[in-house]
């Protein structure tokens, strides 16, 4: 058996192979090796599904030349025989920026925002790099290049980590000995993609997610324009994107969420992208499965919180506790779901970390094999490389690991790790275990010693007299150390050991005195007990607590199922129908397959529930036409217009507001694009379909719409921004015109037939004028509501709402005669100057007026509470109840244009209502039960079990991570859960700079 | 014809004012005002179904039950009242009404000053009573107000005022009533705009800024032991805090901050200390109810502030309170503060929907603030001797269609229900009138 630096020696030999041949030498002669090498009597794992008990890897010049258990060793071999070792294929990491300097931010605080590029002959974006290659960034991190061999990978994919488009990635071989002339194993490995712009611009489009997706799409359909030789000029950024089109192209989502996002754009433009997730795909797999993609998954799965304070941990949101119970658990389902996978270092602190973590996704139920594929086989098909990567075949490079077995095993040493048939050793293999107990004496006195412990960590005791001494020890290479205090406690002196281990048992060596002296030391070995573990006690407690499913949505108030469709029989209840028949008293309501069914007295049907409704009130469900809750983004505002985002790719199915508007009544909402620009984003109408996924909310056949807005917001005035056009309402209006008359132009072209270049925005303003898609426009003075109903007139279409229009009652006679509705403020004003003249009569002018009005909220408390905004109007212009009620119930959807479908108690519609404790305009009434299409989504009475169920799952997670704690896990300080309240001028964070 | 026109505008003009100064305050109560028939909620808890009430030069000089006096009203100024209802006026704590006129125009917001020991500063001087957002507080009931300064450590005195006046020593009720401090929050946010994670954190820094607070008070009191001391404003106006002139409102919202404000309070020697906000006082009522703290309670209308808590825990909070014997009024801070505070008598309401009665509701925002603020002697019910500010509303005035005012009093004086917001609706559904 050969000794390891021999090895090393020949292995440096082998290297040198790898420089190019053509260049010249000059410090000896050129060498060339053709020897082999070969381990034998291994056990090989050539893939997780191929393995071989005891075996034979050959190999040569950095490459695998065959395995298994028929192979001829050539002579010329140099052999290792590591019997009882087992041999893997090294690990890939997919996402990673190893040798990849994190690029710059560009400062630029308390500036005004920038609106335009800083390059020319880019496109017109600056978060659009597809030009970036991260080769031309790349240099080769020694350091870095350690902590991913220590955890095991062989090969990493790098790429510049910053901005929408980043251009492409380098796959490299983490080879410590070769230059770039072997590791790089592809400079084009991939073309990546992410929501998140670019630090190194300011450039303030896109602002938020929505905006993000909407300047994708629109870059790909400009791409394609461009690579059909359309373009009059050069765009080198899309040269790159279509040059790169045939790369794997792989998106930096890094949630869920992003994910079906990120999947949503890709399928647009038969993008499959190869998708790295977030950790919690797990909690709606089905949405994930459906979108057909591959998923790099990181494994940085939440510690415990640090839950002893009693006063800080009430602060903890119930998902948050879950999830760190729950996310170990991500890459198993993934696994169980068939979804194809590869695993990511990404996310974590340091590849040192990456083994704990695995084992406990194995420790919740993911498989071995799975394991080792998402760290071999399946990285290097998704990176198109299955030839030469991942496996341990012939042909393939020689990554590998020696073992001393089970890689997956906490107790499983990793000795060595093979990258292009360069060796590095993490632990020595060759290590003789010294551990037992020894004695010896030095100057008369005798000696216990207890050597114990992990060989690489080896600790020892030493003890004369019954009496112990300080010691420490240090083994390495054969050669042993030990520092010992002497006798003397005071003096803080040291008698040191040294020890070279020859075959046998025991010690010998010298030992020299604090006075200079020298001795010869010779230890006996007395007791052989290499496996004393002393770290028994850490005996893992594998009973996986299982009580904590996932529910819809996957947080507090949750549904372990979703709630079923019913037959529902109100007896007796006062209804209000909204219609020609008013309210009607001591009536019966019967709802059949999610529709009103019957309306009248002594109903009955055998198959439905009966509620008594007695003393009770039955409505059609409160429509908010103004709301932000339910969104992860509520503005772009990086330009003027944002026709081309839509609130629709950004529904946030999970808000808690969801469930509270429901305890409030409201059963259908338009989610609005905010104010921050005269032309926003198109909307989401939903349905508060608890638990349902986003896509799940939004109306079958949605009406289309989109927000517009005037005044203060969109002029800029109350922020520090005097760069974008318009600044004063005299251009909000050329603004307008301007865009109309392209839309107009743009749209003759497109239905000429001649070659056009799309444009999204272009298109959904035609829109606009081809009376298909609806505006609602936000707006407070006379002036501005005028002057856009005038607008619109020049281009022969209607507005269809103005939404606040607080100084509607100044102009109600020309609303009415526009056409256009009304959906405004119950009481709101004095935040702003434009609202000074903002009056609560106003509902009851329009109304007067002939205006169709609704109230609505723009706030996700006020929504809760529509019934009493609506009820207001009876104070405020003596409206009638009946006709107030419709205010937040038939009008909205007759401006929503849904009417035909909600709004009203009738036969055939869908049945969307309520039950209140009392009359519904009364402040003393309460919501019972809210009830979309037959399902009942809010109960006060399930509430109140909600309420106890939560309470119990904290406390049982609260004691596991007590436990968890006091077994020495790691715990992290507890982080409070604070829904932001949106409003029209919100602004994603995550996008900001 | 001229002559005509002339006459035109000049009705127009008294019709609808042509200035953004206020309704003109009411004189001083000439004649003795009987208001007869009218359902009578005390504000103590009481209800006195068809009452007679009677006020001469601003108090009430009987307030009795209809069917068994018998008064003689002749000489007095007689409103039958018959099927209205009569309340004394509703008290807003804790506002900035009259400090901000428009929220986003920067140069008419006066409610916070530089600095974070601001005990001296006072709210009362700059408390604008001409404010149109002011007088729109008065056709919803809303008459008294305790005006309170924001910011820093200690943001500075607050001072009761009633809602007629012509300036701001006409509208005093109650001059420097308190001494309102911003306790430490046990969480804080990352600063994400220097790329920290957003999210809450328990606040390191809460042990030091709560020592920050007790060497305040440390000096506050050693300031007062100096027989000469050179003048600090400062600790001069903490003075109050410890005879009881003065009370110390701390704003306070989390169970722990709540328990060491109390201790806080208490090792002060703070004879008077009121808990504002207390979203989670509900938590620690027997400790306030043992120590005789009143809570101001954050606005009913709120969203719960953590994502599990309960729907309904902003609506139900008062009511857990009052079972356990905590006296509690409502405050409305936040955002739209000034414009919402009118909305006072509807916080009261849905508390009603959430478990309190109706008389215990009315409390909540006429005699148990009274008391809280220290006014209780002239104000907060219809009680004989007392103050009359109240007023007629047709109907129940916790519930919005029935809130509608014909008539409000303060110290007896009748004032005009008229506003900005009145003027425009009339000025408006006249021009639409006119054009049928």
């Amino acid at each position: 058996m050969l000794k390891t630096p021999l090895v090393i020696l020949m292995l440096l030999w082998s290297c040198s192979l790898f420089a190019q041949e053509y260049y010249p030498k000059n410090d000896g002669v050129k060498t060339i090796n053709s020897n082999y090498t070969a381990f034998t009597n291994a056990k090989i794992y050539i893939t997780a599904d191929q393995v071989i008990a005891n075996g034979t890897l050959l190999i040569k010049d950095g490459k695998v030349v065959a395995s298994g258990t028929q192979v001829s060793i050539p002579d010329n071999s140099t052999i290792i025989d590591i019997e009882g070792k087992s041999i893997y294929p090294s690990f890939i990491d997919m996402y990673s920026d190893f040798g990849v300097e994190k690029p710059k931010r560009q400062s630029g605080a308390g500036r005004s925002p920038q609106y335009n590029p800083t390059r020319t002959g880019y496109y017109w974006n600056d978060h659009v790099m597809p030009e970036n290659k991260a080769i031309e960034k790349f240099k080769f991190d020694t350091k870095k290049a350690k902590e991913y061999l220590d955890a095991g990978f062989g090969v990493v994919n790098t790429h510049i980590q910053d901005g929408i488009v980043r251009g492409t990635g380098t796959l490299v071989a983490l080879n410590t000995d070769a230059g770039n002339e072997s590791i790089i194993l592809d400079q084009n490995s991939a073309q990546y993609f992410s929501f998140r712009k670019s630090v190194t611009s300011r450039q303030s489009y896109p602002s938020s997610i929505m905006g993000s997706m909407a300047l994708l799409r629109q870059l790909y359909i400009d791409s394609d324009w461009y690579a059909k030789g359309n373009s009059k000029t050069k765009d080198l950024s899309i040269e790159a994107l279509n040059t790169n089109k045939g790369l794997v192209q792989i998106f930096g989502a890094g949630s869920r969420v992003n994910a079906l996002r990120a999947d949503k754009v890709g399928d647009e433009y038969g993008i499959q992208y190869v998708i790295l997730g977030g950790g919690d795909e797990y909690e709606r797999i089905d949405e994930i499965k459906a979108t057909n993609a591959s998923f790099i998954i990181p494994v940085d799965f939440r510690d415990a919180y640090e839950v002893d304070n009693v006063f800080l941990s009430e602060s903890l949101a119930l998902s948050d506790m879950r999830a760190w119970h729950q996310e170990p658990t991500n890459p198993k389902v993934l696994a169980d779901n068939n979804i194809t996978f590869a695993f990511t270092t990404h996310d974590l602190k340091s590849p040192k970390v990456f083994k704990a973590k695995l084992i406990k996704a194995i420790e919740y139920g993911l498989s071995k094999e799975k394991a080792l594929e998402a760290l071999t086989t399946v990285p290097a098909k998704l990176l198109q490389k299955s030839s030469e990567l991942g496996h341990l075949n012939k042909g393939a490079y020689a990554n590998f690991l020696i073992t001393s077995g089970d890689v997956f095993d906490k107790k499983t040493t990793v000795y060595e790790n093979w990258v292009q048939g360069k060796q590095t050793i993490l632990n020595d293999m060759n290590i003789k275990d010294i551990r037992g107990d020894y004695e010896f004496s030095l100057a008369g006195e005798t000696y216990k010693l207890s050597l114990k412990g992990e060989l690489n960590k080896l600790k020892s005791e030493i003890t004369s007299n019954n009496k112990k001494r300080g010691s420490k020890v240090s083994y390495m290479n054969d050669w042993l150390s030990i520092a010992m205090t002497t006798k003397d406690s005071i003096k803080q002196e040291f008698i040191r050991l040294v020890a070279y281990l020859s075959n046998g048992t025991n010690l010998n060596g010298k030992a020299k005195f604090p006075n200079g002296n020298e001795m010869t030391f010779f230890a006996k070995k007395v007791n052989d007990n290499a496996n004393n573990d002393s770290s028994e006690k850490n005996k893992e407690d594998n009973t996986i607590e299982t009580t904590f499913p996932v529910t819809y949505p996957n947080t507090a108030y949750g549904f372990k199922q979703l709630p079923k469709q019913e037959t529902l029989l109100f007896k007796s209840a006062t209804v209000w129908t909204n219609e020609a028949e008013g309210i009607l008293e001591e009536t019966d309501v019967l709802i059949k397959n999610g529709k009103i069914s019957k309306i009248g007295k002594n109903l009955s049907d055998s198959n439905a529930t009966v509620i008594d409704a007695k003393g009770k009130h039955l409505t059609s469900g409160i429509i908010d036409e103004h709301s932000h809750i339910a969104a992860a983004s509520i503005n772009e505002s990086g330009q003027n217009s944002s026709a081309e985002v839509s609130i629709e790719d950004v529904i946030d199915n999970e808000d808690i507001d969801i469930y509270r508007n429901l305890a409030g009544g409201v059963t259908s909402i338009q989610i609005l694009h905010g104010s921050a620009n005269p032309i926003g984003g198109r909307s989401a109408i939903i349905k508060l379909k608890w638990g349902e996924s986003a896509e799940n909310l939004i109306f079958d056949d949605s009406p289309k719409f989109i927000k517009f807005a005037l005044g203060e917001n969109v002029k800029q005035s109350n922020w520090q921004s005097f760069e974008r056009f318009p600044q004063t309402r005299m251009g909000v209006e050329q603004l307008y015109i301007d865009y109309f008359n392209r839309a107009k132009t743009y749209d003759a072209l497109k239905k000429s037939g001649k070659p056009y270049r799309k444009d999204i925005e272009m298109e959904v303003l035609a829109q606009v004028l081809n009376k298909e898609r609806f505006i609602s426009c936000h707006s407070y003075v006379q002036s501005e509501i005028n002057m856009l109903m005038k607008v619109a007139e020049q281009f022969n279409f209607k507005i269809n709402t103005f939404t606040h229009i607080l100084e509607g009652y100044k102009v109600a006679d020309k609303m009415a005669e526009h056409g256009v509705g009304g959906s405004t403020f119950s009481d709101w004003w004095a935040y702003k100057y434009e609202v000074n003249d903002a009056i609560p009569y106003n509902a009851a002018i329009m109304h007067d007026a002939g205006v169709v009005v609704a109230i609505n909220s723009d706030d996700g408390e006020m929504s809760r509470r529509l019934n009493q905004e609506a009820a207001k109007s009876v104070k405020y212009g003596g409206i009638s109840e009946e006709d107030a009620w419709k205010f937040v119930t038939l009008n909205p959807a007759k401006l929503l244009h849904i009417d035909d479908r909600v709004g009203s108690i009738k036969v055939g519609k869908d049945a969307d209502v309520v039950l209140w404790s009392d009359h519904p305009l009364s402040i003393y009434a309460k919501a019972e039960k809210t009830i979309i299409e037959g399902v009942t989504y809010f109960d006060l009475k399930r509430d109140e079990m909600m309420r106890n169920a939560i309470k119990t799952e904290k406390s049982k997670l609260i004691n596991a991570m007590m436990q968890a704690k006091n077994k020495g896990l790691k715990t992290q300080p507890i982080k409070k859960k604070e829904k932001d309240q949106m409003h029209c001028d919100y602004i994603d964070h995550e996008q900001q700079h | 014809m001229k002559s005509l026109q002339t006459y035109i505008i000049l009705l127009v003009l008294l019709a609808f004012g042509y200035s953004n100064a206020q309704q003109t305050p009411a004189p001083k109560q000439s004649e003795t005002i009987a208001i007869t028939g009218a359902k009578a909620h005390i504000g103590n808890g009481q209800v006195i179904d068809n009452s007679l009430i009677i006020f001469k030069d601003g108090i009430l000089t009987n307030v009795l039950d209809a069917t068994v006096a018998r008064i003689d009203l002749s000489g007095m100024t007689v409103i039958n009242a018959s099927g209205k209802h009569i309340y004394p006026g509703f008290i807003i704590p804790n506002t900035t009404l009259g400090l901000v006129e428009i929220d986003a125009v920067r140069a008419t917001d006066d409610d916070a000053e530089l600095g974070s020991w601001n005990p001296h500063i006072r709210s009362l001087i700059a408390y604008n009573s001409e404010s149109k957002v002011v007088e729109s507080m008065r056709p919803n009931g809303v008459l008294l107000g305790q005006i309170t300064p924001r910011g820093g450590h200690i943001s500075g005195s607050s001072s009761v005022v009633q809602f007629d006046a012509w300036n701001w020593e006409d509208a005093v009720v109650k001059e420097d009533d308190g001494i309102h401090m911003n306790w430490p929050n046990s969480f804080s946010r990352g600063r994400w705009w220097l790329g920290e994670d957003p999210a809450m954190k328990a606040n390191k820094n809460y042990e030091k800024q709560i020592k920050e607070i007790v060497d305040f008070f440390n000096e506050t009191k050693a300031y007062a032991r100096a027989s000469n001391p050179i003048i600090n404003l400062p600790y001069k106006a903490t003075q109050g805090l410890f005879d009881g002139s003065k009370t110390l409102y701390i704003h306070v919202n989390d169970e722990k901050g709540i328990i060491d404000a109390v201790n806080f309070s208490k090792e002060n020697q703070v004879e008077r200390m009121v808990i504002v906000g207390g979203y989670h006082a509900y938590r620690v009522a027997n400790l306030l109810k043992q120590n005789n703290i009143p809570v101001l309670l954050k606005r009913v209308h709120s969203r719960p502030s953590q994502t599990d808590d309960d729907y309904d825990l902003p609506f139900k909070t008062a009511k857990l309170l009052v079972d356990k014997g905590v006296l509690v009024a409502l405050e409305g801070s936040g955002q739209m503060e000034r414009m919402n505070a009118r909305n006072l008598p509807f916080y009261a309401g849905t508390t009603v929907a959430y478990g309190l009665t109706k008389a215990q509701a009315l409390e909540l925002i006429t005699l148990n603030t009274a008391k809280i603020l220290g006014i209780d002697t002239n104000y907060g019910s219809l009680e004989e001797g007392k103050s009359a500010t109240l007023f007629i509303s047709e109907g129940d005035a916790l519930d919005m269609r029935t809130n509608i005012i014909s008539h409000a009093f303060i110290d007896g004086r009748q004032l005009s229900l008229e506003t900005h917001q009145t003027k425009l609706w009339k000025r408006y559904s006249e021009k639409f009138k006119n054009q049928d």
